[in-house]
Parts: structure tokens; sequence; C-alpha cells
């Protein structure tokens, strides 16, 4: 067996197809929402408010979010594995990183359940 | 055991004397859009979030998205999604093998320029 380098990345297909997935939810979102908002056009709170409080939208801007932290999170692992050398550090930032998406992913939530 | 035929190839990583080539570009460009966006992530759920609290929080995220510092930033972040989007449809089909000859690659590069720097303008003028 060869030498494994410790990368702090798994080794398999499954971050590159998630990436290119997410990539897709979030792509379709965008192109969906923007329509949307074209059609209603909600200029005040209320119109603003009631766009998200709809129970469709709301899962799918839920949806967008968890699949923008994890295309984030690959990508900005990869930016790490690139750039930074030493090992310990490298696996701080990767640590570092996910506790932020974590974080990110209830704050969220907690927007999009508040309505 | 097989010979040591490892070859020292002439390697230039001087950042300042690289010419990219506009695919590079589009690359090196997708990477940098990208890690601005999940920097400035804390401010746009700031922001959503007052957008969506309550009319007193709603009127905090017009003050404070009219301000203009934050402006700037919003279209920096603006021009970011709308490149990192871009680019990254480009490379989705890069992925299933469409246009992946030199001649195709360099020309869809220079349409996801062509693409996303009106596309940002327009949205720019209908959003900030």
């Amino acid at each position: 067996m060869i030498n494994r380098i410790v990368v702090g990345a798994g080794y398999g297909l499954t971050d590159w197809i998630a990436q290119r997935a997410t990539a897709i939810i979030m792509a379709v979102y965008s192109v969906l929402m923007a329509a949307v908002l074209l059609v209603v056009r909600p200029g005040t709170f209320e119109a603003w408010q009631g766009v998200f409080a709809n129970g469709v939208i709301k899962f799918l801007t839920f949806l967008f979010f968890v699949s923008l932290f994890y295309h984030a999170w690959i990508g900005v692992r990869d930016i790490w594995m690139d750039y930074v050398k030493p090992t310990g550090l490298r696996l701080t930032l990767h640590v570092v990183t996910i506790a932020a998406l974590v974080g990110y992913t209830a704050w969220a939530a907690a927007i999009l359940w508040r309505l | 055991m097989a010979e040591m035929t490892i070859k020292k190839r002439p390697k230039n990583l001087d950042l300042t004397t690289i010419r990219l080539p506009l695919p590079g570009k589009v690359s090196i460009l997708h990477r940098v859009s990208g890690a601005g966006l999940f920097l400035c992530f804390p401010v746009m759920l700031w922001l959503f979030g007052a957008s969506l609290g309550s009319p007193e929080s709603f009127a905090t995220f017009k003050a404070v998205a009219g301000m203009l510092p934050v402006k700037v930033i919003l279209a920096g972040l603006l021009w970011a999604f709308v490149h990192h989007f871009c680019a990254g449809i480009r490379f989705l089909l890069l992925d299933v093998h469409v246009g992946i000859e030199k001649e195709a690659a360099r020309q869809s590069a220079a349409v996801v320029f062509a693409v996303s720097i009106p596309l940002t303008l327009v949205l720019w003028g209908v959003l900030l």
C-alpha cells in the first residue's frame, strides 16, 4: 500500500458528485425564484414576507441553503487543501469551516421558520 | 527497480509573470468569487433575516442596504454570484464533455464573460 498523505478529504466520488448536484439545485432554484419575484413583484414588507411564508417556497429555500452550504464546504475545503500546507492548521481550518456552515444552516432555518 | 527517470521540468509559478489564457481566468475567478461569497455568508444571512423579520427590521434592512459601502459590497457579491453561476454552467458542460476541444473551450470562456458582465450590470440596475 502506498503511504497515504493526510489531506483531510474523502477519497471517493461522493463530494465530486455532491458539488455538481448541489450546483444544479441552486441554479434551478435561482432561475425559479427570479421568475417568481418577476411575477409577484413584492414591493412591500408584507408582500416580500408573504413570498417566503409560502410552504413550497420555504421548503425550496431551505433546500437551497443546505445545498449552498454543502457546496461551499467542498469548495472551501479544496481551497484549504491547495494553499495551506501545515496539516494541523489545515485541519483546524476545516473544522472551523464546518462549524461555521452548520451554524449558518441553523441560522437559515431560524429565519425561515420564524415566518 | 525502475530507473529514476524523473526529469527536472521547467516550472514557472511566479504569479506576476504568468499570463493566464481566458479559460484560466474564468477558472481562477470562479474560485475567487466562490471564496468571496463564502466569506460574506454572515452578511447575506443577516440581511436576509432582517428583510423577513418584522416591519421594523425590514426598514433597518432597507437603510443598511442603501448605505454606499454596503452597496459596493453587494455589487461585488452580485458579480461574484453571476460569474460563479455562468462559469459553473460552463464547468458542468465540460464535465459531460461538451466543448472540451481547445478552440471551443476558449470560446465558451469568452461567452462566460460576455454574459456575466452585462448580466451583473442589468441585475445591478434592477436590484440596487
